[in-house]
C-alpha cells in the first residue's frame, strides 16, 4: 500500500505559495505544472500561448489556458467598474486580487491536481506592476498575493515601448486608455503617455525579475524564434521532472 | 500603505461598532447617529458590504455558493476599500464623524474562522486608519442566537457558516460558527483596544455608556449642549 502511494506520488510535488497560501486547503500535492507568460499587450503573448498549447497537446499533455479578468464570478464587475472610473486604486487592486483568487482556486488548482499543464496568460506580476506604478506599496502588494502559487516557470516577453506602440497600431488604430496609463496623467499626448507608462511597467518588471525569478525573453525577435526559445525551455523543464 | 495619522492630519473622528449578528450593535450605532445629528454634528454612516460596485458580486457569489474563504475575504476587503477610499477617509479628512457598522475587526474575526491566515487578513486591512473608538458588543452566543433565529424563518448558507462543514443542521452550524467568531473577538479585545459594551443590558443603559465614551473624544459636544440648553 505504502509503495503504491509512493509510486503515485512520484510525479506530485507540494504546492508552494508566495506567502501564507490558503491554509484551509488540505491536499497540498499536485501533479500538474504552472507556466506563466507575462508581457505587455501586443508583445505576442497570446500568439505564443496558442503555439505552445498546440505543441504541448500534440506531445500528449493536457493543457489549460487561463488569463486575468476571466473569472465567472467577478470578471464583468471589474469591466463595469473600470468604465465608470468609480473605484480607487487600492479598491481596484483588491478587486483584481479577488478575481485572480477565484480563478486560482476554481480553475488553476483543480487543473494542477488533475495533472494539467496550466498556461497562464499573465499572472500576479502584471497586477503588482500596474498597482506599484500607481503608487501602491510594493510590500503590501507582495503580502496581498501571499495566497498565490509559485509557478514552475515564468517568462516575461520584453518589447521596447517604441516598438510596442507600432505593434499596437498594427492591431488597432487607437491606444487603449489603461494600457496608456491615461489615468495617471503622465502626458496629454496619448502617444507620449503610452511610451512613458509602458516604460514604468517595464521597470517594475525588471525590479521583480530577481525576486520572483522571471525569465526575460527578447520580444523583438521573430515570432518563431521566440517560440523555439520558449518551447525549448519548457521541454527542458518537463524532461527534468 | 498603513495610514498614519502623523503624516496627514485627520480632523474627523472614526467610531465603529463590532459584534456578532444579534448583539445589538446596529440598533446602538443608529441611536448614536440620531443623537449626533440632533446635536448638529456632521455625521456619515457606513455599513459592511454596502458599496454599490461590489455588493452585487458578493451576493451573486453567495447565492450560487461560489465563494471560497479567500475570495470571500478579498471581496469584502474590496467592498471595504471602495467605501474607505470614496467615503470614510475623505470624510474623516474633512472633519466628519464617521460611524461604521462593522470595520476591519469583522474580517479579522470572520475570515480567520473561515480559515484565512490571521496575518494575511491584517496586512490587507493595513490600509485603514484605526478607529478613535471601537465598541464591541459582548453577548453570550445563546442570546444573539435567540435574537436572530426568532426573526428569521431560514438562515442563509454563508450566514450560518455552512461552508465550514460544522454541521448539516443550519441552526447548529450557525451556533458553532458564531461561537467561534465570538472567541476571535474576545481574543482581540485587549490587543486592539476594543471598548466592551455588555450587549445584554437595557438599550438605554448601553447607549448612555456609549455617549459618555463619545464625549471623551468629542469634548466640544459638552459645550454645544450647554449652548443649546441656555437658548
Amino acid at each position: 500500500m505504502r509503495q503504491i502511494q509512493r509510486k503515485i506520488g512520484q510525479n506530485s510535488h507540494p504546492m508552494r505559495y508566495y506567502g501564507k497560501g490558503m491554509p484551509y486547503i488540505d491536499d497540498a500535492e499536485v501533479k500538474g505544472r504552472l507556466i506563466v507568460i507575462e508581457g505587455p499587450d501586443a508583445s505576442g503573448r497570446s500568439t505564443q500561448i496558442g503555439m505552445l498549447t498546440n505543441k504541448l497537446e500534440a506531445d500528449g499533455h493536457a493543457v489549460l489556458n487561463t488569463g486575468l479578468r476571466r473569472s465567472e464570478l467577478i470578471g464583468d464587475g471589474i469591466l463595469e467598474a473600470k468604465k465608470e472610473h468609480m473605484l480607487g486604486r487600492k479598491t481596484m487592486s483588491l478587486f483584481y486580487a479577488a478575481d485572480f483568487a477565484d480563478q486560482l482556486e476554481n480553475k488553476i488548482v483543480p487543473a494542477l491536481r488533475s495533472g494539467y499543464i496550466v498556461l497562464a496568460d499573465r499572472y500576479i506580476y502584471t497586477l503588482m506592476a500596474r498597482a506599484a506604478v500607481r503608487g501602491l506599496n510594493r510590500r503590501w502588494l507582495h503580502y496581498l498575493f501571499g495566497f498565490a502559487l509559485v509557478p514552475d516557470l515564468i517568462f516575461y516577453i520584453n518589447v521596447e515601448a517604441e516598438d510596442l506602440v507600432h505593434r499596437v497600431f498594427q492591431k488597432n488604430t487607437f491606444l487603449d486608455y489603461y494600457e496608456s496609463g491615461s489615468d495617471l496623467g503622465l502626458s496629454d499626448d496619448m502617444y507620449e503617455s503610452f511610451i512613458l507608462y509602458q516604460r514604468l511597467i517595464a521597470k517594475e518588471f525588471r525590479n521583480m525579475q530577481k525576486r520572483y525569478n522571471l525569465t526575460l525573453i527578447d520580444g523583438n525577435k521573430p515570432i518563431l524564434d521566440i517560440n523555439a526559445e520558449l518551447q525549448k525551455r519548457i521541454d527542458d523543464f518537463l524532461k527534468k521532472q | 500603505m498603513t495610514a498614519s495619522r502623523k503624516q496627514i492630519s485627520i480632523n474627523g473622528k472614526l467610531i465603529i461598532v463590532e459584534g456578532v449578528d444579534g448583539s445589538g450593535k446596529s440598533t446602538q450605532v443608529r441611536l448614536l447617529e440620531k443623537w449626533l445629528r440632533y446635536r448638529g454634528v456632521p455625521v456619515f454612516f457606513t455599513e459592511w458590504n454596502s458599496s454599490e460596485q461590489v455588493k452585487g458580486i458578493i451576493s451573486k457569489g453567495k447565492k450560487k455558493n461560489l465563494l471560497t474563504p479567500t475570495t470571500f475575504s478579498l471581496l469584502h476587503a474590496t467592498d471595504f476599500a471602495a467605501r474607505y477610499e470614496r467615503n470614510i477617509y475623505p470624510l474623516l479628512r474633512a472633519g466628519y464623524v464617521v460611524l461604521a457598522d462593522r470595520y476591519s475587526y469583522t474580517a479579522f474575526a470572520r475570515d480567520v474562522v473561515r480559515g484565512c491566515d490571521p496575518q494575511w487578513v491584517r496586512h490587507i486591512y493595513g490600509l485603514a486608519v484605526k478607529p478613535d473608538i471601537a465598541f464591541y458588543f459582548r453577548v453570550p452566543v445563546d442570546v444573539s442566537f435567540d435574537r436572530i433565529v426568532k426573526n428569521r424563518p431560514r438562515l442563509k448558507y454563508y450566514e450560518a457558516g455552512m461552508d465550514l462543514n460544522l454541521s448539516n443542521d443550519p441552526y447548529e452550524s450557525y451556533r458553532i460558527f458564531q461561537g467561534r467568531i465570538i472567541d476571535e473577538y474576545e481574543a482581540m479585545v485587549e490587543k486592539e483596544g476594543l471598548t466592551v459594551i455588555d450587549g445584554t443590558k437595557d438599550i438605554e443603559e448601553q447607549q448612555e455608556l456609549m455617549r459618555q465614551k463619545v464625549l471623551e473624544v468629542l469634548p466640544q459636544l459638552m459645550n454645544k449642549s450647554a449652548t443649546i440648553s441656555v437658548s
